[in-house]
């Protein structure tokens, strides 16, 4: 597995044509192996920004560069050999086991229509069950595994798939504490360039190089955790009153949250 | 745990060859399986067994019931293969060649050619115009989809149901404005029946369920692809919009060329790929050949109930394919898991 570096300028998007712009201009470089987190609040952007980066949306303005080259300007077959993204579309039961969900991630590498598996195909699905600790799920239904599973399998698929850059959104939704954990100590170690949207910003905050705080379509900062996260940003893009405190006794940082103006008459 | 693909394989053709001799043997005259296949031997080579049967059998054998079972695996295994795409890339398990809207635009064709134009260009009119009429109807589902800016999964199959509809109310008021007197050859349209077939015209679905069916095979990754959902299909490098329409169009060809021959016959394609995934899960490499032979093999089983119950009046056999259908779609129901 190889890193990329990831490259977007002045990156716009709105629904439809003409329609009032759901991300306005948005520009950052990130370094090949460097965790980016995207946070803001419900309907911030997020999501928008995500899915031009997967190359699902088409830019209104601006551009998606990995390791130097256009994304839009590559066939899709090959974008999906550099990207690869662990959504949260939830699959539909149609009996597929594990073992072959995960080996859809080998289908933009082949060659030809027929959708055989070569040696090195397989090599990568065992790897990448293997590090998800999903070998003996491999011939499950989707249907029957637990939520922290399913998030699991749809992992493996990503990585089966080789990328360069991986794409998260919001991967600890719906999972207990452990596998919350879990998930996060894997994107870590990972040697790829990741991006994630995050809900929770102490946990962004913890796993991320560099964060992208997005409010109304708007960046508000970009940059290390510490950098972008200060309370005055937070309290504003979020409509609470942020304070950063210290934890003892790991001495470390965190923010808590407050609703604004409590007590004041409505 | 789908470790043994050839034996399943062999077990299926074998079913099918041994349905296929069934078909032609049961019927109002009933005919020595031997017999069936002496004919048929004799046919491919002629002189090769002591001719010991009638003039009359084999006519019986070899111009009725012989293009009647072929057509009748043809369809069956067309709608099926329709039925198990469309659940795919709709990402719809009730998914069936009725959503696009297909067969009621060929009713529509054939009742416009059976009440009103009239043969003008000889037997093939019905099945001609039955064609038409059902790529029309997928055309204006198209459009429809495009206008309304519906070309995700559940939008597209909306689009299809109110296509449906519409064209329904046109092919009842064309049936209100003709001679009631010929309503009973619309009833076989509206219905199904595979009393038609002729080795003549035995090559126009052959040649479209060939086509069509390799160029779904070739796509089986694909399909798997779409049940994970649309984002995660495009993130594989499939070209989601273009892919979904491509197969609707490719159903429309199927569904249009075996409504044109045996009118509608409902709720095979939805029935037969849930069996089909039962059988050997849900990979589309293996789900695709496996709804073909079982609904193959179905029809050809629901077409000898459809000439047997009633015998000798043949019954339309969309009311035998209803009504199991029926019945399956409630035991489904009451599984709580569709496959």
């Amino acid at each position: 597995m190889t890193a990329a570096s990831l490259s977007v300028q002045d990156l716009s998007w709105s629904p439809g044509r003409g329609g009032e712009p759901l991300l306005h201009s948005t520009s950052f470089d990130l370094a090949a192996g460097r965790v980016l987190g995207i946070v803001g609040p419900n309907g911030a952007g997020k999501t928008t920004l995500l899915r031009m980066l997967y190359r699902y949306y088409r830019p209104a303005t601006g551009t998606v560069h990995i390791d130097g080259e256009d994304i839009w300007t590559l066939p899709a077959r090959s974008v999906a050999q550099r990207v690869a993204a662990v959504l949260q579309e939830q699959p539909s039961d149609f009996a597929l086991t594990i073992g072959e969900i995960v080996a859809l991630g080998r289908a933009p590498h082949r060659r030809g229509f027929t959708g055989t598996t070569g040696a090195h195909d397989k090599e990568m699905i065992d790897r990448a069950l293997g590090l998800l600790n999903l070998h003996g799920l491999a011939d499950r239904h989707l249907g029957t595994l637990s939520g922290g599973e399913r998030q699991r399998v749809l992992v493996a698929r990503a990585l089966a798939q080789e990328p360069r850059l991986l794409i998260l959104d919001e991967p600890t939704n719906h999972l207990d504490i452990r596998h919350q954990l879990e998930v996060l100590d894997l994107i870590r170690n990972l040697p790829l360039t990741i991006v994630t949207s995050l809900h929770d910003l102490n946990l962004a905050a913890d796993l991320c190089d560099d964060v992208l705080l997005l409010n109304s379509g708007h960046t508000v900062g970009f940059g290390t955790p510490s950098q972008v996260l200060s309370e005055t940003a937070v309290s504003n893009a979020f409509l609470v009153e942020a304070r950063r405190e210290r934890l003892t006794p790991s001495e470390s940082d965190h923010l808590t949250f407050h609703l604004q103006n409590k007590g004041q008459q409505l | 745990m789908h470790a043994r693909p050839l034996s399943l394989t062999m077990g299926g053709i074998a079913l099918l060859l041994v349905s296929l001799s069934f078909a032609i043997s049961i019927g109002a005259v009933q005919i020595p399986l031997g017999t069936v296949w002496s004919v048929f031997l004799n046919k491919l080579s002629p002189g090769l067994i002591d001719q010991t049967w009638s003039q009359g059998r084999e006519a019986i054998i070899w111009e009725i019931r012989f293009p009647r079972a072929l057509l009748a695996m043809m369809v069956g295994a067309g709608l099926a293969m329709v039925g198990a795409s469309l659940q795919a890339v709709t990402r719809n398990p009730l998914a069936d060649p009725h959503l696009l809207g297909i067969s009621s635009g060929g009713a529509f064709g054939a009742i416009l050619a059976l009440l009103h134009t009239g043969l003008f260009i000889g037997l093939l009119t019905v099945p001609l115009l039955a064609f038409l009429g059902a790529l029309g109807a997928t055309g204006l589902v198209l459009g429809v989809s495009r206008f309304a800016n519906a070309m995700t999964a559940d939008r597209l199959v909306l689009a299809g149901v109110a296509v449906s509809f519409i064209i329904m109310a046109g092919a009842n008021v064309l049936i209100f404005l003709g001679d009631p007197r010929a309503h009973h050859v619309v009833v076989f349209w509206m219905l199904g029946g595979l009393g038609l077939a002729q080795w003549s015209q035995l090559v126009y679905p052959l040649v479209v369920l060939i086509m069509c069916s390799v160029w779904l095979l070739l796509r089986a990754e694909n399909l798997n692809a779409m049940t994970i959902g649309d984002e995660t299909a495009s993130t594989l490098g499939i070209p989601v919009a273009r892919f979904r329409l491509s197969v609707f169009v490719a159903g429309a060809l199927i569904t249009g060329v075996m409504v044109a021959f045996s009118g509608i016959i409902g709720f095979v394609g939805l029935m037969i790929p849930h069996i089909a995934r039962m059988l050997v899960g849900g990979d589309y490499r293996r789900v695709l050949p496996a709804s073909a032979l079982i609904g193959a093999v179905f029809l050809l089983w629901a077409d000898m109930a459809a000439r047997t119950v009633m015998a000798p009046e043949d019954m339309p056999i969309g009311i035998v394919t209803g009504l199991v259908g029926g019945i399956f779609f409630v035991w489904l129901l009451a599984r709580r898991k569709v496959a």
